[in-house]
């Protein structure tokens, strides 16, 4: 129950009432009971919750729900777009300052991915024609400042440091200095990770933000934080004053409803998000797609965009033709291929299939690895083979199983596989034909 | 001071939190109905039991409330606490009988794993075990001179490679040292990873491998560190990583602040995995041993 969506759920409880005939308020009161489990199991704080379930809860009584022919979608609709609402319409970024140095200021819990977030932020920021400077400014956790070298060689960026026996308010005011005499226009400050409800610590951040004026307080959040979200938001928002969120470790499968809480309590935008431990995983924030990702409806708009970006229309018409046809080689295989993989990792493109998430991601092993063999082997055919399964006798499989670093039976297995798949094919083509649905949606599962 | 008054510090604010919100819906309602079940679930729900956890504990309370012919509204509340009690127990001392014998320590970025690993070698110092840590985690960086800082601080002999080498190959090392210096207990760092990395999830079956091998028979803890502050995502996480590596144990870190932890005993009610470990502070000594009853009375109190 745990994992699964809310379209499932919400499904479920249109089907009664459908079998009803017409749409009672109790029936919305179910459907909102179900959208509050959703959010909470998404791990958004409960206030905000109840706030959010009252407003959309006016909206969807409201007759363009009860008169719909499918209500259920409306309400879907509604809390979706809602949602977005909340979170931000638009992307918003780092605004530099018109006198450079810009001053970010990095701040959160411990363990939330400051120090990786900064590394990422100054490669990030220094795509865009900015020249960074890291301050190490974490004097409590062994190896912090050390940590945050380690990032700024692996990027070439360099990094402020005066060890971890000078007051950390010196350190960034030594750092402004350095940064004014070395011409870096941005300067970001790593600071140590803190408890918000340690004064002591929550002042010298106060300190840090005076000494400098940062021109933007970021407040590191990882994106797994459950209900105490709210608190750790309010507490840094209100002693600091923050101008925004990054989200992290969002290439989990956490729903992370945190970000739906943090955004509310503070009213200020996430701007990026951090998706993976390369110092170039930190992508900008697409509230629509955070929507989703809370309700547990799968990233379809990123899927969508993705497969339209990637498919080629006029191929894939063709190849739709080849595969009814029964004319699909090999070499279309590999196209298709190039295809696939053009639209990112498989089982990133899989996780934004809705409903397939959690449970279902589980039981499909995507192994990219065999993706690479099999690529390798069509590959080391002549064009001939490739259109022509069929000639490959052994001493061609030798050569093919040599060409491409594998063994026959890894030839063999691809060839009756591509065999099999044909069958599929033609299996699926004759279904389409007798129900005379056609195949017109339909793209090749890998 | 002693535990309990550690931890009762520790989770001040926790319990003041539960506590003041339970009285108010006790005293509030008169009689016991729907509602007040209702707004103990909620209760729940706010301190990261997780829903699912919440209205299976609330259906229990309700069959016990019935059964038991409870009257008094504020009669609940102890159930309730006799239920929590009940999923949070479960053995929480360490199995560390062999010498040597090994502790490995995992879970994603962030939790804690490095600071927990200081504080256990410190634990098991005081009470006269010879101790030895692995630097296991070669992928962060600086994360081996982050244990260093604290195998010095502590005072115990520290295994370490370069970092970006085989973590495999640190932990063989390391138990060759356990083996040759009559260590009683080797600790093994690794290196946080999500959950759903799979192929990083393998090498944890591989570190775990090189310790069956080398060490049979020995005496072993696997231990999860969960963040006190995760949500519901600390259950897939436990869930996972119990698949590749057989979880014996969790430790629950950053209680001090003022997140309730409450989805550990989501973890524990699906699982059954005990919680050995909770980390209360940054000091050296904010680590102590699990007590299910005193956690929940600390709660409650």
């Amino acid at each position: 129950m745990v994992f699964e969506g809310l379209s499932a759920k919400l499904q479920e409880t249109m089907k009664k009432i459908r079998g009803q005939g017409r749409v009672t308020e109790k029936d919305v009161k179910e459907m909102m009971r179900e959208i509050k489990l959703a959010l909470l199991e998404a791990d958004v704080n409960f206030k905000v919750v109840k706030d959010f379930i009252n407003k959309v809860s006016e909206r969807a009584v409201g007759q363009d729900v009860l008169e719909s022919l499918t209500p259920g979608q409306q309400v879907v609709k509604i809390v979706n777009e809602e949602l977005i609402e909340l979170m931000g319409k638009t992307q918003s970024k780092i605004t530099f300052a018109p006198n450079p140095p810009t001053v970010l200021m990095m701040v959160g819990l411990q363990g939330s991915g400051k120090t990786t977030t900064s590394g990422k932020l100054a490669n990030l920021l220094r795509k865009q024609g900015k020249n960074p400077l890291l301050v190490a400014c974490d004097v409590y956790r062994p190896a912090a400042i050390k940590q945050l070298q380690v990032v700024g060689d692996q990027l070439n960026v360099p990094v402020f440091s005066m060890g971890d026996k000078v007051n950390p308010v010196d350190i960034a005011k030594a750092a402004l200095e350095h940064a004014r005499a070395k011409l870096h226009d941005l300067v970001i400050i790593d600071t140590a990770g803190r408890l918000h409800i340690n004064e002591e610590l929550m002042e010298e951040l106060s300190r840090i933000k005076s000494a400098v004026k940062p021109h933007e307080i970021l407040l590191v959040v990882d994106s797994m934080t459950g209900q105490d979200a709210v608190n750790v938001a309010e507490s840094f928002n209100e002693k600091l004053g923050i101008d925004g969120i990054i989200l992290t470790k969002l290439d989990g499968d956490t729903r992370g409803g945190a970000a739906l809480s943090v955004r509310t309590v503070t009213g200020k935008p996430i701007k990026y998000v951090g998706m993976g431990e390369k110092l170039s995983d930190l992508e900008p924030f697409f509230p629509d797609r955070m929507a989703s990702r809370i309700l547990g409806m799968g990233d379809v708009l990123s899927l969508i965009e993705k497969a339209q970006e990637s498919f080629d229309e006029k191929k894939a018409m063709e190849l739709e033709k080849k595969m009814r046809s029964q004319q699909f080689t090999l070499e279309d295989f590999l196209d298709q291929m190039q295809q696939v993989k053009k639209m990112g990792p498989l089982n990133q493109v899989l996780g934004m299939i809705p409903g397939m998430n959690n449970k279902a991601l589980k039981n499909v092993e995507v192994d990219e690895k065999k993706m690479v063999h099999v690529e390798a082997i069509i590959r080391s055919m002549t064009r001939q083979e490739r259109m022509e399964p069929s000639i490959i006798n052994a001493n061609r499989k030798k050569r093919i199983a040599a060409g491409s670093g594998t063994t026959i039976q890894d030839v063999n297995r691809l060839l009756k596989e591509f065999e099999e798949m044909k069958k599929l094919f033609k299996m699926m083509s004759d279904m389409g034909r007798h129900r005379g649905k056609g195949l017109g949606k339909f793209k090749m599962p890998f | 001071m002693g535990f309990f008054d550690r931890l009762k510090e520790g989770l001040e604010k926790t319990r003041k939190g539960i506590t003041e919100r339970i009285d108010k819906v006790l005293v509030s309602f008169g009689k016991i109905d729907d509602e007040l079940f209702e707004e103990l679930e909620e209760i729940l729900v706010t301190s990261d039991i997780g829903i699912d956890t919440s209205m299976k504990i609330i259906e229990d309370l309700k069959k016990k409330v019935r059964e038991n012919k409870v009257i008094h509204p504020a009669d609940v509340k102890d159930l309730l606490k006799e239920e929590l009690v009940h999923v949070m127990e479960g053995e929480c001392r360490l199995n560390i009988g062999t010498s040597p014998s090994v502790i490995i320590v995992i879970g994603v970025n962030g939790v804690g794993k490095t600071t927990s690993i200081g504080k256990i070698a410190n634990l098991l110092k005081q009470s006269g075990k010879k101790v030895i840590v692995a630097a296991g985690d070669t992928f962060r960086a600086a994360a081996i001179d982050q244990l260093e800082v604290w195998a010095n601080r502590v005072g115990v002999d520290l295994i370490k490679h370069s970092e970006g080498s085989d973590p495999a190959a640190v932990i063989y090392d390391a138990v060759q040292a356990a083996k040759a210096r009559k260590a009683d207990v080797l600790i093994c760092d690794t290196a946080g990873r999500l959950h759903t990395k799979k192929n990083l999830m393998e090498e944890l079956k591989k570190v775990s491998k090189v310790i069956d091998r080398e060490l049979p028979g020995a005496s072993r803890e696997t231990l999860l560190v969960l963040d006190a502050t995760t949500g519901q995502n600390a259950i897939a996480q436990a869930k996972t990583f119990n698949e590749s590596s057989d979880i014996t144990g969790i430790i629950l870190t950053k209680l001090d602040g003022t997140a309730k932890g409450g989805v550990i005993i989501a973890v524990k009610s699906e699982l059954k995995i005990p919680v050995k470990l909770v980390g209360v502070g940054e000091k050296m000594e904010d680590l102590q041993e699990f007590n299910a009853r005193e956690f929940i009375e600390a709660l409650f109190d």
